[in-house]
């Protein structure tokens, strides 16, 4: 099995705070891979330090061949195909959803703009949002906001995706609707890493979920098994909180 | 030199901007607005002499106080913008270089710099005083315009910032598409006051004799010695000058407010 990321030994601090702390495990190509744990544990700096938003105090990460680590690598290169998703979305507020979606080919790839737009036009019809085109993010809802930020991601064709919490930030009613989405993702074959402690998302799509604590890895393994017949106590004591 | 980050910033000494719920008939601008108005209009038509002959002779300063705020306010605003940008550069000769700048030029009268440009520059090459005038005034009002420049960027979400650069742009890239435009609207305000504060300030280049509105009014009122009258009318010119510019920056402001609905 090929591995599209692959983290060695990953750790960070802040100061003296260790975020996180020699933290391993690999997504494979198409592998859809959940991490999960208590809010603090280091969770999401080590997400985002797979596209280097955070740098890595010690250990490695790669992106197939790419050491995403290195000082000399070519950060910005590597950043093209690895989208990622927020919490707090992180629309561009000026632009509208098209513009959103666009801005990245048009300013990055030097896309023509009648390929971009048919492109835009082609990614949030897939996302369910065919007539919110022209809409700008403050007209959007919660929901509607995270699924262009989606494809706003995937108008660069990324080989991974990373998702940082992406349905934190909203309302119950909405969640299903990002989720779908990511489940459609997951389904065509996205290698997808995902902080979240969807459950729904973890049943139907996820292939392994990684549990954090501390800033450690505490353990890894199939969805089932982790949620289930965890090995660790402190997995256990974590998941009879959220379930 | 930690300044605590808001969306709104005020960092001026140009005008009271008028808030929106200030609208009755007698809020404090409309007292000062139409009564400076109703006296300029007023006061030659019940004494022609000397108040109509002052009014005449001062649409030419008027003008010349114009064109020296508008040149100082364009030059200023991209002064300030690449003051702004090197204040926040990662690169450190380059902040500061703009740092210090912000220092010193704050640090020292707008009187004193007039003086001194004029002069220093007339040492080298004689300049047209005009072109003395609003340099200084663009050093000056380039200092301030990069602090508000800076806040104004540095009040733009980091998100917005992390996630052009997840795309794949570069951070320039990210800085003129995404984060400027973003800026541009956060700074109107506190742009708009500076401008009404520089056209107060270029009063002062009636100092290097060139006629602007101040300037004239001290002509006239040198020849005919109708001190008291002329000042009167120059500063209800100015005062009806600045605050129809405060008004006019509190509807930009609020048509802004409105599109982002």
């Amino acid at each position: 099995m090929s591995d599209r990321i692959r983290i060695r030994n990953a750790s960070k601090h802040f100061g003296t705070l260790e975020a996180v702390r020699n933290a391993s495990f690999s997504v494979a190509k198409g592998e859809v891979v959940l991490v999960i744990g208590p809010s603090g544990s280091g969770k999401s700096t080590l997400l985002r330090c797979v596209n280097r938003l955070e740098n890595l105090t010690s250990g490695e990460i790669y992106i197939d061949e790419d050491c995403v680590t290195d000082p000399h690598a070519d950060i910005r290169k590597i950043r093209e195909e690895v989208g990622m998703v927020f919490q707090s979305f992180n629309l561009f507020p000026h632009l509208s959803a098209l513009g959103n979606i666009i801005l990245a080919p048009r300013t990055v790839k030097k896309m023509e703009r009648h390929e971009a737009e048919e492109l835009g036009r082609a990614l949030l019809e897939r996302v369910g949002l065919a007539d919110k085109i022209s809409a700008y993010p403050d007209q959007l809802s919660g929901g509607q906001q995270q699924r262009v930020a989606i494809a706003r991601a995937l108008a660069m064709n990324p080989k991974v995706m990373l998702f940082d919490e992406p349905t934190s930030a909203l309302d119950p009613e909405m969640i299903k609707e990002v989720l779908d989405v990511m489940v459609d993702l997951a389904r065509e074959g996205m290698t997808m890493l995902v902080v979240s402690h969807e459950m729904g998302f973890a049943r139907a799509a996820a292939h392994k979920v990684v549990f954090m604590d501390n800033g450690e890895v505490i353990e890894t393994g199939h969805p089932d098994i982790i949620f289930k017949t965890p090995r660790e106590e402190r997995t256990q004591r974590f998941l009879d909180h959220i379930l | 030199m930690a300044e605590i980050k808001k969306a709104k910033i005020d960092v001026s000494d140009g005008a009271l901007i008028p808030e929106k719920e200030d609208k009755g008939a007698f809020s404090a601008w409309r007292i000062s607005f139409f009564g400076a108005l109703a006296l300029i209009v007023l006061l030659p038509i019940v004494s022609p002499d000397p108040f109509w002959r002052i009014l005449k002779f001062l649409p030419d300063g008027v003008l010349r106080t114009f064109q020296v705020t508008v040149m100082s306010i364009v030059l200023s605003l991209v002064v300030g913008l690449f003051t702004g940008l090197g204040r926040i550069s990662r690169i450190r000769a380059v902040n500061r270089i703009a740092t210090v700048y912000v220092e010193v030029i704050r640090g020292i009268p707008l009187l004193v710099q007039l003086f001194y440009i004029y002069y220093a520059m007339g040492k080298i090459v004689q300049v047209p005083r005009i072109t003395a005038a609003v340099t200084a005034m663009t050093v000056c009002y380039g200092a301030y315009m990069g602090e508000i420049f800076r806040a104004g960027i540095q009040s733009i979400s980091k998100g917005q910032m992390e996630a052009a650069l997840a795309l794949g742009l570069t951070r320039t890239q990210a800085m003129w598409k995404v984060i400027l435009p973003q800026t541009f609207k956060v700074i109107l305000p506190p742009v708009g006051n500076e401008f009404i504060a520089l056209l107060k300030d270029s009063s002062l280049v009636s100092i290097l004799a060139v006629s602007d509105l101040l300037r004239r009014g001290r002509e006239f009122a040198s020849r005919t010695f109708y001190y008291f009258e002329t000042y009167t009318i120059v500063a209800l010119v100015y005062l009806v000058m600045t605050l129809f510019f405060s008004r006019l920056v509190a509807l930009m402001e609020e048509r802004l407010d409105k599109r982002e609905r």
